[in-house]
């Protein structure tokens, strides 16, 4: 493979296009898989009926709402190190989509919360530290649009992102170091997965196709600011 | 070089000052036994949380009483109004309110706290049935 031929936008725009359509349509594949699972084969919850069956959309936005942040500080570090133009590009690609999953893990969260705890919203740690999470992206994303050249509101967003990363390993292990209302991970890489099988298969396949939307909309958005930023001749 | 030193260094500061500033007061709730030593505050509103003791909960018209406990130290919890449908013996609890002179703590609010076990109605009667079996053994 001649990674660096793709480190150029030019040569990147057109393998951005074919990463985006075959990602796209696996997503959505996945998608319609994940909920179905989730929502006909996967059984009720002992202790909370139905309830439960909104984690099908919240953990996998979670999850990519984390993991979206790293990988938007990963090329920001690249670009910071490297000083090369397409890194500053999928960060800023990136952003908006982390925003918005961000925003789902809140936003079906608190609509989880009122029948299960009885409330909407607590500052407990866990919540507390993924809306400032939310806070990040949108700081990213105001400080990109309040600088006017491209190349310097991408250093000053890189050190804005790297910064930033502090918050995620707070986010993942808060539920660990702190008295929280949330309850702890079901799923984590060390010990097997405390819940019924169908249920984890519908989260997955959910994540899965978060993950394929996730890249397809990234492409697509890198796309549209090689299309801003360079000559193309496409 | 000096500048990206100088910027780790500055990373590593602001991560140390914002953890020990949650460490002081990200604590959602108090155990029934930091209570009982006296860790939570005085005189002020504060939350705790446990376990809703088994055989506990006794409602009296508007009023239900209960017993939260970390298995360790109990508190009996005074509350009024509508319970979150979570809330059940045996399962976690967070109540916000003030503990009282007498011991007993009056909340003015009462979430559940559920765990993080998913499992089918008939898998749950299983453990059930099976942790009973354990007990009479």
């Amino acid at each position: 493979m001649r990674w660096f031929w793709y480190a150029s936008p030019q040569t990147f725009f057109p393998l951005a296009g074919r990463i985006a359509l075959w990602c796209g349509f696996a997503a959505a594949l996945l998608a319609a898989a994940g909920l179905y699972v989730g929502f006909f084969v996967a059984p009720t919850d002992a202790q909370q009926g139905e309830a439960y069956r909104i984690i099908f959309i919240h953990v996998p936005a979670a999850w990519m709402s984390m993991f979206l942040y790293v990988l938007m500080a990963f090329w920001a570090a690249i670009g910071l190190a490297f000083n090369t133009r397409l890194s500053g590009m999928m960060a800023s690609a990136i952003a908006p989509t982390g925003a918005l999953f961000t925003f789902i893990a809140l936003w079906t969260g608190s609509l989880w919360g009122k029948p299960t705890w009885g409330t909407w919203w607590v500052w407990d740690a866990r919540l507390t530290s993924e809306l400032i999470l939310l806070f990040l992206y949108f700081g990213f994303m105001a400080l990109h649009a309040a600088i006017e050249d491209v190349r310097r509101a991408d250093r000053a967003c890189a050190v804005l992102a790297l910064v930033g990363v502090v918050n995620v390993p707070i986010i993942y292990y808060s539920v660990q170091w702190w008295n929280t209302l949330h309850q702890g991970a079901s799923v984590s890489l060390t010990r097997a997965p405390t819940m019924a099988k169908t249920m984890l298969t519908g989260m997955l396949l959910m994540a899965l196709a978060f993950w394929l939307y996730s890249i397809a909309v990234a492409m697509l958005r890198v796309r549209c600011i090689i299309r801003e930023r360079e000559a193309v001749a496409a | 070089m000096a500048a990206i030193a100088v910027g780790v260094a500055a990373l590593g500061i602001v991560a140390a000052l914002v953890l020990t500033a949650f460490e002081k007061n990200l604590v959602f709730f108090f155990t029934p036994s930091q209570v009982v030593a006296n860790e939570a505050p005085q005189g002020r509103t504060f939350r705790i949380g446990g376990m809703v003791l088994e055989g506990s909960v006794k409602r009296e018209g508007v009023e239900v009483k209960f017993v939260v406990t970390d298995t360790a130290k109990n508190i009996p919890v005074v509350y009024s109004g509508a319970l979150p449908d979570l809330f059940r013996e045996g399962k976690g609890v967070v109540a916000q309110g003030q503990l009282g002179p007498d011991g007993v703590f009056r909340a003015r609010e009462v979430l559940a706290k559920h765990d993080e076990n998913y499992m089918p109605p008939d898998a749950a009667h299983a453990v059930e049935q099976a942790q009973k079996t354990l007990q009479m053994k």
